[in-house]
């Protein structure tokens, strides 16, 4: 029952976590609690599509397909977090004016609503399909299935705790330099996610390693502490990393921070 | 006799990276909630196909953060990842539903054998 809880709380965490820190993020940004519930609702969807298709065992899903969909879904939160990081870059400094004086709105541009979506859909969906994978497994496994399952449950209140603790903490940091915490925040996970779809594509064959375990630190931090899976979350520790995966995270960091250098800059110019 | 096999490969990869024709291969069972065999050899300097079959009814979800590998291979099924080329060494891996369910990746090293 103890080891039930503990893996769902393992499969809860990293969305839980990753669900606080945009929730943290997009705080100001009006209706936004909808497009998230939205996107949580749908990644529950997905992830219950894809547990199907994966116990189908269709050759093709099971093998390179599982590690593909896990590739591109991944990448594509990046590429939404990289959005809403340039438009925070761009709008980030009004937005903060304005959470002081509740109520307003901001008026300009296009906001990064369907990010905030996307990125929720992303992360249940993707931890949410093995988590319904793994329960089926348990549920299917006999007499010990009803008290397994409610481990289970534990599991997920605990892993949803952890991320509201997550969000109240990021919600008692000062307003002028709030949404510089999120954005730093944002720009660490896409660069760890970005280098966890490069794992996936090196895993079929299609990007070469260029070189495994340049380093190993897991003799000081292990990947399977719980500290270790929540920097692996929060910054993309990896104790033993690939050099394609170095390059991804070095490469996805710096264009980002490129970007919302750019947009930035562009945005104080015009208004000197 | 490994040498050459291993150079073999290697001459492979650099022609073709996605389908080698001569990479090393070899398959990973898992029977009644145990990995066999636990110590899986592979050899160094060339990347290796595991096959990974589940003879089991239960989903498995094959793991590794020393290789950084995550599939899930679902009852009575199999799959395959590469790994490598690796340094000599070992590596672990796990079933993430199920952690008492190890085993360990060998790596030898490409001569003196």
């Amino acid at each position: 029952m103890l080891a039930t809880a503990v893996i769902m709380f393992r499969e809860v965490l990293e969305a839980s976590l990753i669900i606080a820190i945009v929730l943290g993020a997009s705080r100001g940004i009006e209706n936004r609690g909808r497009w998230v519930a939205s996107g949580a609702a749908l990644g529950l969807l997905g992830a219950a599509v894809v547990a199907m298709l994966a116990n189908v065992a269709s050759s093709e899903f099971s093998g390179n397909g599982q590690a593909l969909l896990n590739a591109a879904i991944l990448l594509g939160a990046v590429i939404m977090l990289t959005w809403h990081n340039v438009w925070m870059s761009a709008h980030g400094k009004q937005l903060s004016t304005e959470v002081k004086a509740v109520g307003a709105d901001v008026e300009s541009g296009q906001r990064p609503m369907a990010a905030l979506l996307i990125i929720t859909l992303v992360a249940v969906m993707r931890e949410g399909s093995e988590a319904v994978l793994f329960l089926w497994a348990i549920a299917t496994g006999g007499e010990q299935g009803t008290r397994m399952l409610m481990g289970g449950a534990g599991g997920v209140a605990a892993g949803i705790l952890v991320g509201m603790l997550l969000y109240l903490g990021l919600l008692r940091i000062p307003t002028r330099h709030f949404f510089s915490v999120t954005s730093w925040l944002i720009l660490f996970l896409a660069a760890g996610l970005a280098a966890q779809a490069a794992g996936f594509l090196n895993q079929v064959g299609l990007l070469p390693a260029l070189g495994n375990g340049i380093w190993n630190t897991s003799g000081i931090l292990s990947q399977n502490s719980l500290f270790g899976q929540f920097l692996h979350v929060l910054i993309g520790y990896i104790a033993r990393p690939s050099g394609i995966q170095i390059l991804f995270y070095v490469g996805t960091l710096m264009s980002i921070f490129l970007l919302m250098r750019t947009y930035g800059s562009n945005r104080r110019n015009t208004r000197r | 006799m490994r040498l050459l096999i291993s150079l073999l490969a290697g001459a492979a990869l650099l022609n073709n990276p996605v389908l080698a024709a001569g990479e090393p291969e070899t398959t990973l069972v898992i029977d009644h909630q145990k990995f066999s065999p636990a110590q899986l050899y592979i050899p160094a300097a060339s990347r290796t196909k595991i096959i990974i079959r589940n003879q089991d009814a239960v989903p498995v979800e094959f793991e590794s953060y020393d290789l950084s590998r995550e599939i899930v291979v679902p009852g009575h099924s199999e799959t395959s990842i590469y790994v490598g080329p690796l340094e000599p060494g070992s590596y672990q891996f796990f079933n993430d539903f199920d952690h008492d369910m190890q085993g360990t990746v060998i790596v030898k090293p490409a001569r003196g054998n």
